[in-house]
């Protein structure tokens, strides 16, 4: 009789409201998403941002070109190289200059090193989000070769630094294609490790194929590109569509998904690795050759020998007026400026002494190159681009990355504003997370691979 | 000022009046178009077959109140020769920036539409694309430019509370504003002043050239 009556009790149901984030555990990154739960359905999502938001815009506007690099490092933070050359060539579109050929090398296989390293760390993630904690654990480990390359020719592992307008800071290590083979062949021994883990792992599968999806139309309507708009089925990819850089001259291909949900997005991301890797080992095949010899014997010691000085007996014996072989002298860099000397800057900048500062041995040994030096130092001097607007997009890991620069033709950006790939994405989460079930929130979440740095930037 | 692009040309063809100037700069086109067609610009350019800008990669704006003033930082010696270019009088303060792509076609244009300050305004572009949503409302939020239409404008990088707007050259680079702000019913936080230490890094630092006026 009880129970007659308690089922006969019309039950009173109403949506749950949870708040997920700022900072949720599970969310590697801040952001705020308020969901309308009913049962354990999503029915409305509303996704926040602005947490991370450090005026990276206004912070470039008020320095000079250059001093605009360490903030782009820290746009995306997982692939700072790719940020580097972006704003690189955005402002030397601007100038109307080119780098050399070896130097557009360089920054090709630095960029594709950081989208390996990039879509590790998305890949490990989703992982780790949904259960899958070893493949995390592989990734970076997979991660810290990569990270070990890059140090090797940046000296750093994270905020690199390393774009300069005109060039870059520093000339690949000599051995650096010895390095790279063990490196690329522990990736893929781990890419390969993870391709049995998960491709038809059944509760991999079963918790990504059809979970997150978007449709190709809206993808374009809500300007998707990269992985997320490639696993839709849509062909575009900045370095076929509008190659910069020596893309044009590399083979490589370009993997499609077909749903656009986020088992393609995975798929196209593990393809897109290793045809990255195919990328650097044809790039470091291709690279023209570095250091030109560059004749400085100096002055000799009393046995007749001649040996590199360091900057400060240089100026030691300027002063006392012993200049005799100065300007052929051979100096010993500190360890910091390793990949700069004389003869391989050539190599890696563009031949524009208003843009490009004078190798150090000229800086130390001769007055010309040290007023060259102090004239694009010096504040409210430095480069003037001349009067103007350019938009310069180049494929980042997540998608198309532009840089919009006006100059009003003095030495500092009259603004910069930098189209972060991922915006898009987070702006259209809530399209994607609507009507599926809230365990799925988190692994779409982590399949768009937002990162806050130049979401909120 | 040159007309060269077939594109711009065709724009201009079909908008006439309503396109204020063209240029090509390093290969970029740019239109400038009045407000009141802007989005009869971007609808044609986006539903042309032959046009096809499918995508609305970007919009962002540029306040002009500092454009090539008197005190921009260069050389001293080239100062009059700075000021001796012809100049061009910024009219409106604002420039709102629409960047487009076109998958099919493979190309890419760029709308600029000039904002006044006493009326920054601008009709929405939500009806064409949904990404216009969050990138208008960037721009609401960085730049105080009001988009008409749009379903809810909103800050959205910064707090509801946030005075002023942050990317407008007229916004001091320093300005300090409380992180926390006080909300109806949290009496706690009315009563808490919040104050920054004097020795800040940043109060220690020269200004810039541009501050420096």
């Amino acid at each position: 009789m009880a129970a007659e009556t308690r089922t006969r009790t019309p039950s009173k149901t109403e949506h749950l409201l949870i708040n997920m984030g700022p900072s949720h555990p599970a969310m590697h990154g801040v952001i705020h998403i308020v969901l309308e739960l009913d049962g354990e359905v999503v029915v409305k999502a509303e996704v926040n941002i602005g947490y991370l938001h450090r005026a990276f815009e206004k912070h470039c506007e008020s320095g000079t070109y250059t001093q605009a690099f360490p903030y782009t490092d820290r746009l995306n933070y997982v692939s700072p190289l790719i940020n580097n050359f972006g704003y690189a060539l955005a402002v030397e579109k601007l100038l109307g200059i080119e780098v050399p050929e070896r130097c557009k090398y360089i920054r090709v296989i630095m960029s594709e090193i950081s989208r390996i390293a990039d879509h590790l760390t998305c890949i490990g993630a989703s992982g780790m989000e949904l259960g899958a904690f070893t493949v995390f654990l592989y990734c970076m480990k997979a991660r810290e070769y990569l990270y070990d390359l890059i140090e090797a020719a940046t000296g750093a592992r994270i905020t690199i630094s390393y774009g300069r307008i005109g060039g870059v800071k520093a000339d690949l290590p000599d051995d650096f294609a010895e390095r790279a083979k063990p490196a690329f062949a522990q990736v893929r021994a781990v890419l390969s490790d993870i391709d049995r883990l998960l491709t038809n792992n059944r509760i991999f599968v079963d918790r990504m194929k059809g979970v997150g999806a978007i449709s190709k139309e809206e993808a374009i309507n809500y300007s998707f590109t990269g992985p997320m708009l490639r696993a839709t089925g849509v062909y575009y990819d900045v370095r076929k569509a509008q190659p910069y850089l020596c893309y044009d001259q590399i083979e490589f291909d370009v993997p499609l998904g077909q749903n656009g949900d986020n088992y393609d997005r995975y798929l196209v991301r593990m393809a897109e690795m290793e045809q990255s890797m195919r990328i650097v080992e044809r790039a470091l095949k291709q690279m023209p050759a570095g250091p030109i010899a560059v004749d400085r014997t100096g002055p000799r010691d009393e046995l007749g020998a001649s040996r590199p000085l360091k900057p400060d007996e240089m100026v030691d014996l300027g002063k006392v007026g012993k200049t005799e072989g100065l300007l052929e002298a051979r100096l010993s860099l500190s360890p910091n400026l390793q990949g700069m000397e004389e003869e391989r800057s050539q190599a890696i900048n563009a031949p524009e002494k208003r843009v490009v500062l004078p190798p150090k041995e000229e800086t130390y040994a001769n007055i010309e190159a040290l007023m060259q030096h102090f004239m694009l130092i010096m504040d409210c001097w430095g480069m003037n681009p001349p009067e103007g607007e350019v938009y310069f997009p180049v494929e980042g890991a997540n998608g198309e990355l532009g840089f919009y620069i006006v100059s009003d033709g003095s030495d500092r950006p009259y603004r910069v504003r930098a189209r972060a790939p991922c915006f898009p994405f987070v702006a259209a989460l809530h399209r994607m997370i609507e009507g599926g079930m809230v365990a799925d929130v988190i692994p779409t979440f982590g399949s768009i691979n937002m990162i806050a740095g130049e979401l909120d930037r | 000022m040159s007309e060269t692009s077939p594109l711009l040309l065709r724009i201009a063809q079909e908008f006439g009046e309503a396109v204020i100037a063209t240029h090509s700069f390093r290969g970029d086109d740019t239109a400038t178009v009045r407000r009141e067609s802007i989005l009869e610009v971007l609808r044609f350019l986006k539903e042309t077959p032959e046009l096809g800008f499918e995508m609305l990669t970007d919009v962002t704006a540029v306040d002009y109140l500092k454009y090539r003033s008197t005190d921009t930082p260069g050389p001293a010696f080239l100062a009059h020769e700075f000021l001796a270019r012809e100049r061009e009088p910024q009219s409106a303060r604002f420039s709102v920036v629409y960047h487009l792509y076109s998958l099919t076609h493979n190309r890419r244009i760029r709308l600029k539409v000039p904002v006044e300050e006493s009326d920054a305004a601008v009709p929405s572009a939500t009806p064409l694309w949904p990404i216009a949503d969050w990138l208008e409302r960037e721009v609401w939020d960085m730049f105080g430019i009001k988009f008409v239409g749009h379903p809810d404008l909103r800050r959205i990088l910064t707090y509801e509370e946030f005075e002023g707007h942050a990317l407008r050259k007229d916004y001091p680079l320093r300005k300090r504003q409380p992180l926390a702000p006080t909300r109806e019913g949290w009496e706690w936080a009315a009563d808490q002043t919040v104050s920054f230490p004097k020795t800040d890094r940043f109060d220690a630092m020269p200004p810039s050239k541009r501050e420096r006026e």
